[in-house]
């Protein structure tokens, strides 16, 4: 069984965004880690090699910086048997689309693959685009944003949190999924794991970037919030507010 | 003429809320280009008839399957835009939407933005919040079609007197499909789409504190109930309540959030809110240097007192 698992570089959900040139977040002195809704990806990955046995490998694949091998030393540590960097000076930049143009050619030039794990979205863009996009590309069929997965008979079976529902969503294998907090609880790479990670295979790969498909007009800070006021303290201030919220804001 | 596409989302033969939105932007769009608006529903029609004229379509296709199919459901979207020409086609910021936008992008070999708040009608260029809410990008999508998807509570919902045209057409097939759909049993609405939240933190000191917060969601209407990353670790709240960067991203009208410091994590997700109220004991909580207005105190003592000043005003 082969099992492919998408990551992606981003910077810290904690860290402060710095705008370079009013069109890209200057990564001077920003923290980057791996994607938080991939670790539930390799994680559930890693889980289905587990289940599987045998020969099963899980293969991490990425379009980044150089830098990227951090995050994918990360991935190996966690227990991928490999990792592949599909790297360009300008990869952290390329839209959703251009970006999962650039990943499904090189999942199909290395697959078949069984299984296809993706996070939910990146935290960087948020886009939520590249899983659904890059299954679409390979023909698979796509199950998004699941907190459950079923696995038997050919057939995978997964649950989702809609909008005040939860649905249950049934694909033919090899299918695709991106995954959401609730999956599983992802694990902590190993001392021993971090060591074997050294060892493990990490091809980096040139690639050439398609032409954009979003182009980016600007970037800026979000607009400062209108100055806010205490309205006071403890129960004795309740009046105040609910006065404030029906007559100056009009929202009650 | 310029097409505007709006795929719509219904349940249980109802048209949800954000698409109501979808279809009031789609109407702004034609407008300002002397096009028309394609309404495309992919599930049982229902709703989906001559009366979403009302909401601004011109047209409305109905693809019904029996049961929503992803794949199938893009496939239908990017055959009608190429039958239609569409300049545009637009979507709900759903688990559903964004779903269904890069798999329809790729379809059209175009670009998409996804969750945006704003658009100009003219350029169109997409108003988008990116790095969480930290930064705010404005996109152009190059490509034969714009695809993107739309934030809720952003976007103005058309009502005016007008049918619109209904068509059966033929869906597209899909490998994978929705099998059930379980609505929630409670009658509050979900915090994503919510005009009006109330959201509980740390600072609640218990789940068993949450009555508080109920009662008060009980008096305002359609008010959801949210919850911070720290309480729904903690096992306090459910996944599906959780307001963040690992969360859920809510824009109502009023957000109280009450016992909440205000990480970043939980302000990505929520400080596009119109209206923010915060009610925290400590006064050096960052939550106040985003707040609307702002009650320092505890919660145990401000909220039953909202609760009863609420409940006077009789808003129900």
């Amino acid at each position: 069984m082969k099992i492919l698992v998408f990551v992606k570089r981003v910077p810290a959900t904690t860290a402060r965004i710095r705008v370079a040139d009013g069109l890209r977040m200057d990564p001077e002195g920003v923290e980057f880690v791996l994607n938080p809704y991939d670790e539930f990806a390799v994680e559930e990955a890693l889980r289905r090699k587990e289940a599987a046995g045998g020969d099963a490998t899980v293969t991490a694949i990425t379009l980044g910086p150089p830098e990227a091998q951090k995050e994918l030393r990360t991935v190996l540590a966690m227990g991928a048997d490999e990792a592949i960097l599909l790297t360009h000076s300008d990869a952290a930049f390329l839209d959703a689309e251009a970006t999962a143009q650039v990943l499904a050619e090189q999942a199909e030039q290395r697959g078949p693959w069984d299984l296809v794990f993706f996070g939910k979205q990146a935290v960087d863009r948020d886009q939520h685009g590249v899983g659904p996009s890059v299954a679409t590309r390979l023909g698979m069929p796509c199950l998004s944003e699941i907190v459950e997965l079923e696995i038997a008979d050919g057939k995978a079976t997964a649950r989702r949190e809609v909008e005040g529902a939860s649905e249950t969503l049934e694909a033919p294998l090899p299918c695709a999924f991106t995954c959401q907090k609730g999956l599983n609880e992802p694990r902590y790479a190993s001392l021993k794991g971090i060591m074997a990670a050294k060892r493990k295979p990490l091809e980096t790969v040139q690639v050439d970037l398609p032409p954009a498909k979003v182009e980016v007009v600007e970037l800026a800070p979000p607009p400062p919030r209108p100055p806010g006021r205490i309205v006071g303290e403890g129960a004795a201030a309740v009046p105040e507010l609910v006065r404030a919220l029906r007559e100056e804001a009009k929202v009650l | 003429m310029s097409t505007i596409l709006a795929l719509l989302e219904t349940r249980d033969g109802k048209l949800r809320p954000a698409s109501q939105e979808v279809l009031g932007a789609a109407r702004t769009l034609a407008d300002a280009r002397s096009g028309r608006v394609v309404a495309l529903v992919t599930e049982s029609a229902g709703d989906a008839d001559a009366s979403l004229g009302g909401f601004g379509a011109d047209e409305v296709l109905v693809a019904s399957g029996e049961r929503h199919s992803p794949d199938g459901a893009a496939a239908t979207a990017a055959r009608v835009a190429r039958e239609t020409s569409a300049e545009v086609v637009l979507l709900a910021a759903t688990v559903r939407g964004r779903d269904l936008q890069g798999r329809i992008a790729a379809l059209l070999d175009t670009g998409f933005a996804s969750d945006c708040t704003a658009v100009d009608p003219e350029s169109l260029v997409w108003t988008r919040p990116v790095y969480g809410g930290r930064a705010v990008a404005k996109v152009r999508v190059v490509g034969p079609v714009a695809v993107a998807s739309l934030r809720g509570n952003h976007f103005p919902v058309v009502r005016r007197e007008a049918e619109a045209e209904v068509k059966e057409i033929a869906p597209e097939p899909g490998q994978a499909h929705v099998v059930t759909v379980e609505a929630k049993q409670s009658a509050r609405p979900d915090v994503a789409e919510a005009a009006r939240v109330i959201a509980g933190g740390r600072g609640m000191g218990g789940p068993e504190n949450w009555h508080l917060l109920e009662r008060i969601a009980d008096a305002v209407p359609g008010m959801a109930l949210g919850a911070s990353r720290a309480v729904v670790d903690a096992g306090w709240r459910p996944h599906s309540e959780q307001v963040g960067q690992t969360g859920k991203t809510v824009s109502p009208e009023l957000y109280v959030a009450a016992g909440i410091s205000g990480a970043i994590q939980h302000l990505a997700g929520m400080n596009s809110s119109k209206v923010i109220v915060a009610i925290n004991r400590d006064p050096e909580a960052p939550i106040f240097q985003h707040a609307t207005y702002g009650i320092v105190g505890d919660v145990n003592e401000v909220l039953p007192a909202l609760a009863e000043e609420l409940e006077k005003q009789d808003l129900q």
